[in-house]
Order: C-alpha cells, then sequence, then structure tokens
C-alpha cells in the first residue's frame, strides 16, 4: 500500500498544475455565477489545450489519460478555482453519443461539443417528476420522419445559454412497464414551439428555468438509440464513469481560503473543531476517492453506486464550508463581501438535491451495492 | 498510489482469517471469555503465523513489519472480537525497539518475536493496563523515563473491561525496574501513534462485522409481513452506517501509511490525530445504529452484535478520544 502518487503522477501533476497556472485567466477564478461567454472562453482555451475532453476515445480528442490522470487532472481544474466545466455536453451527452449514438450523430455533435461550439442542457426534470422521474409527461408523437413534442421540463440549469437540450420523452403513454415508454431526444432550442422561462432562486441568481414544448417538430434522426430505449440510456450515463463527483479539488481550495479567512474565529474551539471535523471529513473522503479509483483501474469494472456514496459525501462537505464561511461574519451585514457569502451559502442547498437528491442516491446505494 | 497490499501482507491476512472463521467463531471466544480471559493456544498459533515477530526487527528475529503490515491482521482482530493481548506486546516491544540498549534488544525482542514473551505498556505508574495480566514484562513511562520490570514485581489488581478484555489496574515503582531509557518522549509518542494507527484498523474491522451483521439482519428480520429492510427509514440509516465505515477505512489506511511513512513526526501525528477523530466519530456512529437497527436483540449479551459495540465504545477512546486529537490536530 502506498498512498503517495508515483514520480511520473507527480510529474503529470505538476505538469497540469504549471499549465493551469499560466492559462487559467484571473478575472475568471472563484466568480459565483458565470456568464455564457466566460464558461465559453475558458472551455475553449482548455478545447485548443486539447484537454476540454480527457474521457472521450482518442479519435475524438481524448487524452488517452489513465484512470488516475484524469482524476488528477479534475483536482487540478477544481483546485485552480477557474468557472466550471459544464457536464450536459462534455460529460452527459458526448458519452450517451459514443455508447449509443449512430456515426452521423457522433459526426455531427461531438466535434460541436468539443469546440464549444453548442451549448447543451439537460431535459430531465418535470414538474410532476423529480426523483420518480420514470413518471415523466412530456410526449412525443412519433409522425415517421419527425416526433412532435408537448410537455415542460424543469430546473433546466442554464436552458437559457443552450442551443441544444437531450430530453427524456415518451413516446409510449400505453406501455405496462412505463420505463419502456421512454425515449431519449435530442432537440434543437432555436426551432419554434420552445419557451424558456427563468426561475429565480433564493441567493437571486438565475441559473434554472421552465423549458415548455409546443408541437415542437423534432427530426427523426435526433432519435438516440432505439425507441423506448431512453431509460437504457439514462441509466447508462449514472453509472458512467465520472472522475471527481465528490469534487475534491474544488473543496480543497474552499477549504484554504476559509482556513485563511477564519483565523479570528478559530479561536472559539467549537468553530475550530467543526473546521477540523470538516477537514478530516474531506481527507478521508479524497483516499476513499482514491481507493475507487485504484479499484477500478485494477478490476476495470467501471465504480457503479460508488459514485453515489462520492456524491452524499461531496455535496455534504460543500454545503458545510459554506455553512462555516457564512458564521465567520455578522448575520446582518450588508457589504458586499458578506452577502456573497451568505449567498454562496444559500445556492449550495442545491448540491443535495440536484442530480439524483441525496436521499435517491441512498436508494441507489440500498439497492445496488447491499442489495435491499 | 496503490492500496494493493503485497502478496506477503495478503497471505498472512489470509491465513489469520482463514484461522479466526475456522477456530475463533463466537462461541469460541465465549469459551475464552468465560474461562482465563484469553488463550495461550490461541496466542501460540498467532505466534506460529509470525504475528508476534511481524513488527520485529529482522536483527532480533522478527520481519522488520510496519504499521501496513499489521493493518489487515487489526481489521481481522477486529471483526473477530480478538481478546488476545497482542497489540500490548506490540506497543512495548516497539518502544524497546526504539528506546532501550543493544544488549536489552538482544534480551527481550528475540523472545518477543518467538512468541514466548508477552508485554504491556503503562503509560503512567498507577493506571490501567490491557494485557497486563497476561504479561511476562511490563514498560512502564515514568516522569519521561523508560523502565521495564517483571509483571511479578508490580502491584496488579486484574479485571476484565467493558468489551471483555483482560486488564488490570498497576502500580509500578522503579525500585526494582530495569531503565530502558532516559526522556524517552519522542519514542513514546511515536510508539502511541503506530498504538493508535493499528487500533484505528482493528475498529474498522468492528465496524464492517457491525455493518454487515445488521444488514443481515434487515434481510432476515420481518415485520408487518416484510423483512424490515424494505423500510426505507432503515435503509438509509444503514447506507450511512456503511458509508462511514468507507471514510473510516481510508483514514486507517492514512494513518498506517504515514507511521510507516513519514520523515516528519509532525506529519504523522497529523494524520494519526486526523485518523483517530473520524474513526472515534465512525465508531460512536456504527456502533449504536447497530444496536438500534437490531431492535431489543442489539441490546442481547446473546448477540456478537451487543460486543461488538462494547469494543467500539472502548476503541473509539483508547488512545485518546475526539475530543483529545482534536486539541492535538489543531495544534500540529
Amino acid at each position: 500500500m502506498d498512498l503517495n502518487y508515483s514520480p511520473e503522477e507527480l510529474a503529470f501533476r505538476d505538469e497540469v498544475r504549471a499549465w493551469l497556472t499560466k492559462n487559467l485567466p484571473a478575472e475568471l477564478k472563484d466568480k459565483g455565477h458565470y456568464a455564457k461567454e466566460e464558461l465559453l472562453r475558458w472551455h475553449r482555451i482548455l478545447a485548443k489545450q486539447g484537454w476540454v475532453a480527457p474521457a472521450w476515445p482518442k479519435e475524438w480528442g481524448g487524452t488517452g489519460w489513465n484512470v488516475v490522470q484524469r482524476y488528477i487532472f479534475e483536482e487540478e481544474l477544481g483546485y485552480a478555482g477557474g468557472p466550471p466545466l459544464i457536464p450536459f455536453g462534455l460529460t452527459m451527452c458526448a458519452p450517451v453519443l459514443l455508447r449509443f449514438g449512430t456515426q452521423a450523430q457522433k459526426k455531427r455533435f461531438l466535434p460541436r461539443i468539443y469546440n464549444g461550439d453548442d451549448f447543451w442542457c439537460q431535459g430531465y426534470s418535470e414538474p410532476g417528476s423529480g426523483s420518480d422521474l420514470a413518471s415523466l409527461k412530456t410526449k412525443a408523437v412519433n409522425k415517421g420522419d419527425h416526433y412532435v413534442v408537448n410537455g415542460q421540463k424543469i430546473w433546466t440549469t442554464l436552458a437559457h445559454y443552450a442551443d441544444w437540450i437531450f430530453c427524456l420523452v415518451r413516446t409510449d403513454p400505453t406501455v405496462e412497464k412505463r420505463q419502456e415508454g421512454i425515449s431519449f431526444l435530442l432537440i434543437d432550442m432555436k426551432g419554434p414551439g420552445i419557451t424558456v422561462r427563468p426561475l429565480i432562486l433564493m441567493d437571486g441568481a438565475h441559473e434554472v428555468n421552465e423549458v415548455f414544448f409546443d408541437d415542437v417538430q423534432v427530426p427523426a434522426q435526433n432519435l438516440v438509440h432505439e425507441e423506448g430505449k431512453g431509460w437504457t440510456v439514462a441509466k447508462y450515463l449514472l453509472g458512467y464513469e465520472r472522475m471527481n463527483t465528490g469534487r475534491i479539488g474544488e473543496s480543497k481550495r474552499q477549504l484554504a481560503k476559509l482556513k485563511e479567512f477564519s483565523k479570528e474565529k478559530q479561536k472559539e474551539l467549537r468553530f475550530r473543531d467543526r473546521l477540523s471535523r470538516l477537514e478530516i471529513e474531506l481527507i478521508a473522503l479524497e483516499i476513499t476517492n482514491l481507493r475507487f479509483l485504484d479499484r477500478m483501474r485494477r478490476t476495470g469494472q467501471p465504480p457503479g453506486a460508488d459514485v453515489s456514496m462520492l456524491k452524499i459525501k461531496g455535496t455534504e462537505i460543500q454545503q458545510g464550508l459554506t455553512e462555516l464561511a457564512m458564521e465567520c461574519i455578522d448575520p446582518l451585514a450588508g457589504d458586499e463581501g458578506s452577502l456573497a457569502l451568505q449567498k454562496k451559502y444559500l445556492t449550495t442547498r442545491k448540491t443535495t438535491i440536484y442530480a439524483g437528491s441525496n436521499e435517491i442516491q441512498r436508494n441507489i446505494i440500498a439497492k445496488m451495492t447491499l442489495g435491499l | 498510489m496503490n492500496f494493493d497490499y503485497s502478496e506477503e501482507q495478503q497471505l498472512l491476512a489470509d491465513s489469520v482469517r482463514r484461522f479466526l472463521d475456522k477456530e475463533y467463531d463466537f462461541e469460541s471466544r465465549k469459551k475464552i471469555i468465560a474461562g482465563a480471559g484469553w488463550s495461550e493456544e490461541v496466542w501460540a498459533k498467532f505466534a506460529e503465523m509470525g504475528l508476534s515477530a511481524l513488527p520485529v526487527s529482522p536483527d532480533y528475529g522478527g520481519f522488520g513489519g510496519g504499521a501496513v503490515d499489521l493493518m489487515s491482521v487489526m481489521e481481522a482482530f477486529g471483526e473477530a472480537l480478538v481478546v488476545e493481548p497482542l497489540l500490548p506486546t506490540l506497543v512495548a516491544a516497539r518502544l524497546v525497539g526504539r528506546a532501550a540498549s543493544d544488549a536489552q534488544k538482544k534480551a527481550l525482542l528475540p523472545a518477543v518475536a518467538a512468541g514466548r514473551l508477552r508485554l504491556a505498556f503503562a503509560a503512567s505508574p498507577k493506571t490501567n493496563v490491557v494485557g497486563a495480566p497476561a504479561a511476562h514484562k511490563l514498560v512502564c513511562l515514568l516522569q519521561g523515563d523508560l523502565f521495564i520490570v517483571d509483571a511479578a514485581e508490580v502491584s496488579m489488581q486484574a479485571y476484565r473491561t467493558i468489551d471483555n478484555m483482560l486488564a488490570a489496574q498497576i502500580e509500578f515503582s522503579p525500585s526494582k525496574a530495569d531503565l530502558l531509557a532516559k526522556d524517552a518522549g519522542t519514542a513514546v509518542e511515536e510508539a502511541l501513534d503506530f498504538a493508535t494507527a493499528l487500533v484505528c484498523a482493528e475498529a474498522v474491522g468492528a465496524m464492517k462485522f457491525a455493518c454487515d451483521t445488521t444488514l443481515e439482519y434487515l434481510k432476515t428480520r420481518k415485520q408487518f409481513g416484510v423483512p424490515i429492510g424494505t423500510f426505507q427509514a432503515l435503509q438509509h440509516r444503514i447506507v450511512d452506517m456503511f458509508i462511514s465505515h468507507e471514510q473510516a477505512k481510508s483514514m486507517a489506511c492514512l494513518a498506517c501509511s504515514r507511521v510507516d511513512s513519514s520523515e516528519a513526526p509532525a506529519d504523522r501525528a497529523r494524520a494519526v490525530s486526523a485518523a483517530k477523530i473520524r474513526i472515534a466519530d465512525a465508531a460512536r456512529h456504527v456502533s449504536q445504529e447497530s444496536v438500534q437497527l437490531h431492535g431489543g436483540m442489539g441490546m442481547s449479551e446473546e448477540l456478537k452484535v451487543s460486543h461488538s459495540f462494547r469494543r467500539l465504545t472502548v476503541l473509539a477512546r483508547q488512545f485518546g478520544d475526539a475530543d483529545h486529537h482534536l486539541q492535538r490536530f489543531a495544534t500540529l
């Protein structure tokens, strides 16, 4: 057992770190919310370097890095404090196309995702279908060479930036097993019949939306996999090899800043001890993450329900960090810095709800890992 | 980076597990506790497998192993709730190996390695020492100096701890003892970190047992006509137990690895204290939930889970509880 990175892995980390120091523009660091141009600017810098989609096959622009290198890269990326790489195209739609898409679909969409030409969003949740996603009602009627889509999606992150949306839609309302009536469609956001309405969250920011579909015509060639196999596609994505669901790098950066920022507050031992416990939870999660990676590297098996545990712990840590940061300032303060910390606390509450709430993650572990 | 055990480590862990599965089931353990409180036969078997020789230097008949080499052994001990006092001997031997003169090492360590000499460590002249009643000699700390003394020369009142370990309240005076080392503070701190890392590994094993047995119970116990494991309230609680166990295991890996490889004592101490904090929290969480999810049966002397509860309750606090290590962690 050796918990240290090998000399080769350390050299790789240093190379990534040095490149990030040189190429991440200072004005893009540590902003809570990013404009579309800022997100794309960083995306394109990474694309130009050839690093924007490390996990893709080499022929489509992947780096050929092994799982540990990919993890190191993602951690460094998070630790550097730049804009997030928006996952909907790079690590959600693309892996689906790579696994289930036709050659024509791959050729049409993958290069544009890689270069940041198309901005994608994800159409899963509906007003009546959150955790019980398979109850979704947005309807797509097969008209031969096209589908006609009617319905509504909700909580659609960055739909107001998006050129495309990948959607789970109901193509067959009659099948007994409702999952088998769901299909996976790629829909052009610029087409007629689509309305995007902002939903403002409690930190005042516009990040999520409602998306309405009113007789939207979608060409049949935008169906991914077979009709009725949308649920299979969605499940594949759940088990997809994500290296850094726990967002270790970002939390490390937040922790370092918090430790510096809270020096005075740490004289209160109760605060100090809570901070220590959070730091230790993060240390433990990093090692747990590495243990899972190591197992993956050895067995070649996808991570499966391990990802759920990383999501639960990672988001709890993110919330803990913003909560402690908020506690360092006067709750009645009105200066911009204090308000920003409080807003960060507010917005981070979403992390245990989105991408499969932490309760759903526990259901997944109970079923898949524990056999309950 | 790699979390694999080496081939030797894996072979040793496998043979210890095979032995414990076969010869040290809950019923056998019960008989040992009803008798002398530890088994000389089991001890001899451990020695035969090389456990007492493992951390002793090759210069004195051992294998020169470290904390990582012992980690899977301690996990297996934790799962089986072994009561034979291996750890006290290993910790005291570590002190001898680090602090004593060459002549003293020659006189003591080969016998430890061969399993003929059992030791225990008393951190103060009047204290409670696990394993003391089974020890031939005690290593004692008195005002920073380290002594070794025959067990027969120490005033000793034997008893069983709440988790059925053989222990004694001892009182020791240096008049009949030999000096091992003056100003042994550094060696003692190192040996206690070594012990703490191993206790962390043992606790991880006991947690694994508690999680596994509780999962089994949720799958078999029926109420309202269905296994209680179908209830979401209980599913989420046992998921959190497994998560605690995974996080604790990661910290035990860190502690054992840093005990073996840290060049700066502060790095080692920081890792060990961090591990002990997380493991103390996890031990409390897992042990309490394992009893609660068993309902009344969890309280029963008859069920092993009530014994793992007691072991975890003690391990959470042995060699410093979470508060103690939080204090230490903050100053490092």
